[in-house]
């Protein structure tokens, strides 16, 4: 099963990621990620969707979300023609003892420690899934209080 | 200045509406008071439901964008099926719902409903109105995007408070969709391509769906397989392109369509869909037809390429341009042995079903064979879902495009009758049939009412078995055993009619039959024709049947 990548420009209206979740649940596409913020234009958001499935699937999702009306434009962006990122906070126990080789980790993915308490550290790390893959991995063994991530997000290269 | 509910009366007027059909409620009275200022004629209905349904029949007869109209909350639920049965079978519908208040919205407050997150997936697109002076734009973007593209339902639900705040006198009002481009052109190459194919094909074979109707191109279809010699097929939402008996038309596909329709779709080595979608009622072996021919689908939405089934060659846009487009190339070949082979096995297996049935009951494809001759060609027909809607598709001599009116996608029982009452409406003129079982005249039965008060003469064609006759007819082939399909103490139907103020005829033998619609058709009420038919009266004949 294929990845693809989609950038999608919509109108910024309530209700409008209601429209675009639920034509994904109702037609069976499946979803990887979906990130959505606002964007350069006025009253408009972009989303970076990952759809996992064969051709056929992303050509349908693609037409699909082209009959909503609130989508203005859709990019299908190939890997190698797209800068790619993802943003992750990790919440991992770390006690006095465990802190420095929690720290040490860190420096080497560069990732930011954004908060220290007792009990453990929070970091921020931007990269590409294997990047945030690996450091999750590492932090394991530590203990992994809570993970967010954002989603894949794109843009096509200049 | 003027109030929001005097902005959506003053933009219907600009659209043209002249008739709706809906049911007041608390979160609509603004919009109701407002209408009585105005020359749009409402219908009342008895169930919102009904109204949705009017508002589709009176759409597919006409052509022109229908308008359904409702309360908050159970109002607006209770047009969903009806905007859902349209959704399916791309019916141009504008519902306008009234809502609570903005300030309560989200409080679970009395009657409020979520209908626009509801109703989404059955609607080319929603509208929550928040100012009173954005209606003008969205109501004529409603009607446009409904009536344009891909035809379909678009729902604008407008609070109570919208409807009375006030806002300026509006000017022409400009759709300002930057995120709606329905395609229209087909491509130039494509045609040539699709004219040097049906050239170079041994077996080509025409499918018309409900899309040649919504387009206006019948003619055009009809000029091109007379021009071509090619054979057409229909599905149901496609019967009419071609008039019953027509030289080139084999009928409908399908599970239960008719056997040379499927048999040429079979042995074709090329198919030009036309406005089908290949729903699995009407093409269940789309895998299989796509194997040994090639696929050409022409479609105004291209989300339909290549949705289900395989396709070798799209054209997407407008039917008709497509269809002119083949006629202006003058394709300069016939395939009339092609044609002449499927013609004997239509021939030959016509009037199958017409054997003899005992003398108590009627046998429902003479009984529409038989009304077919005694209506006028410009006859409009609606049917339920079940037996009667497969008798009247199979045997009813339909001849006009827009006079075959059924829920097709959607098989939404509860359909026909006000569906009927939308027609005559359009057209109080014209003949307007609505063929029904026992079952489904039930589901909307509170809709004679609307029929008496609308003095419009829609005439019943009702098929009693007593039961759930298509669910009966299943159980019995897959499961030899029954369950739930009894409708053994239906009311006393002339009761019924004479409550209603219907003429009334009870058949029950063939021999009656002509006599009967005559008496039907020359009584100026509405009326109630009861068929008594056998429960063991089969839809699926047996004979050598064509799989499709």
């Amino acid at each position: 099963m294929n990845q693809h990548l989609l950038s999608v420009l919509v109108n910024n209206h309530p209700g409008l990621l209601s429209k675009v979740s639920g034509l994904f649940s109702r037609r069976g596409f499946n979803i990887e990620s979906l990130a959505v913020g606002v964007c350069e234009k006025p009253g408009c958001s972009r989303m970076t969707i990952v759809v996992n499935g064969d051709e056929r699937v992303v050509d349908q999702v693609m037409k699909q979300l082209d009959k909503l009306i609130d989508v203005l434009e859709i990019e299908r962006l190939p890997t190698e023609e797209a800068v790619q990122r993802e943003l992750i906070l990790v919440k991992v126990r770390a006690d006095i003892r465990q802190r420095q080789d929690v720290i040490q980790i860190a420096e080497i993915f560069r990732a930011r420690i954004v908060d220290v308490a007792a009990l453990g550290l929070t970091l921020e790390l931007t990269g590409t899934d294997d990047k945030l893959s690996a450091l999750i991995s590492l932090l394991e063994p530590y203990g992994i209080e809570q993970i967010m991530r954002t989603g894949l997000v794109a843009v096509r290269r200049f | 200045m003027i109030t929001g509910a005097q902005a959506i009366v003053r933009a219907l007027e600009a659209e043209q509406v002249t008739t709706v059909f809906g049911y007041p409620g608390a979160a609509i009275m603004p919009f109701y008071d407002a209408l009585l200022d105005s020359s749009v004629k409402h219908v009342l209905t008895r169930h919102e439901q009904g109204a949705a349904h009017a508002a589709s029949g009176y759409a597919r007869s006409s052509g022109r964008t229908g308008v359904c109209i409702a309360t908050s909350g159970p109002g607006a639920t209770n047009l969903i099926t009806g905007i859902a049965t349209a959704y399916m079978d791309s019916i141009p519908l504008v519902a306008i719902t009234g809502q609570v208040v903005s300030s309560l919205i989200g409080s679970d407050s009395f009657q409020e409903a979520d209908i626009t997150g509801a109703c989404s997936p059955f609607t080319k697109h929603t509208y929550l109105v928040r100012r009173a002076e954005d209606l003008p734009r969205i109501v004529r973007e409603a009607f446009y995007i409904a009536s344009s593209g891909r035809q379909g339902p678009v729902l604008i639900d407008i609070p109570q408070d919208v409807q009375t705040a006030f806002c300026p006198v509006p000017g022409p009002a400009e759709p300002d969709l930057p995120g709606y481009r329905p395609a229209l052109k087909p491509d130039v190459a494509a045609l040539d391509q699709l004219a040097d194919r049906l050239v170079q094909a041994k077996r080509p074979i025409l499918c018309a769906g409900g899309g040649v109707i919504s387009a206006g191109a019948s003619d055009a279809l009809r000029r091109l397989a007379e021009q071509l010699d090619l054979p057409v097929v229909t599905t149901l939402m496609g019967i009419g392109v071609l008039p019953a008996g027509h030289s080139h038309y084999l009928g409908t596909l399908g599970s239960h369509g008719v056997f040379a329709a499927n048999y040429a779709l079979h042995q074709a080595d090329l198919v030009v869909l036309a406005g089908a979608r290949v729903g699995n009622r009407a093409m269940g072996s789309a895998a299989e037809i796509a194997r040994h021919a090639q696929i050409i689908h022409i479609d105004i939405d291209p989300a339909e390429i290549g949705k289900n089934i395989t396709t070798d060659l799209a054209i997407v846009g407008d039917i008709h341009l497509a269809l002119d487009g083949l006629l202006d190339r003058r394709i300069a070949i016939r395939h009339a042995d092609w044609l002449a082979q499927v013609q004997t096995i239509r021939d030959d297996a016509e009037f199958d079903a017409f054997t003899e049935s005992p003398s108590s009951v009627v046998h429902p494809p003479t009984l529409l064979h038989l009304i077919g001759e005694a209506c006028p060609p410009d006859t409009i027909l609606t049917t339920e879902v079940g037996q009667n809607q497969i008798w009247a598709a199979n045997f009813f001599p339909v001849r006009q495009p827009r006079t075959f009116i059924s829920s097709g996608g959607m098989g939404t029982m509860g359909y026909g009758l006000p569906a009927a009452l939308g027609a005559k409406v359009a057209f109080p003129d014209r003949t307007v049939l609505a063929v029904s079982g026992d079952g489904s005249l039930q589901m909307s039965l509170q809709e004679l009412g609307t029929i008496r008060q609308e003095k419009a003469a829609v005439k019943i064609v009702l098929l009693n078995n007593s039961r759930l006759g298509m669910v009966h007819e299943m159980q019995s082939l897959k499961y030899k055993r029954y369950s739930q399909v009894f409708l053994e103490e239906n009311p006393d139907f002339e009761y019924l009619a004479l409550a209603y103020g219907f003429g009334y005829a009870c058949l029950s033998s063939n021999d009656q039959i002509r006599t009967a619609v005559d008496a039907m058709l020359a009584d100026p009420r509405p009326y109630l024709l009861e068929c008594i038919v056998s429960p063991q009266e089969p839809t699926l004949y047996p004979r050598k049947k064509g799989s499709a």
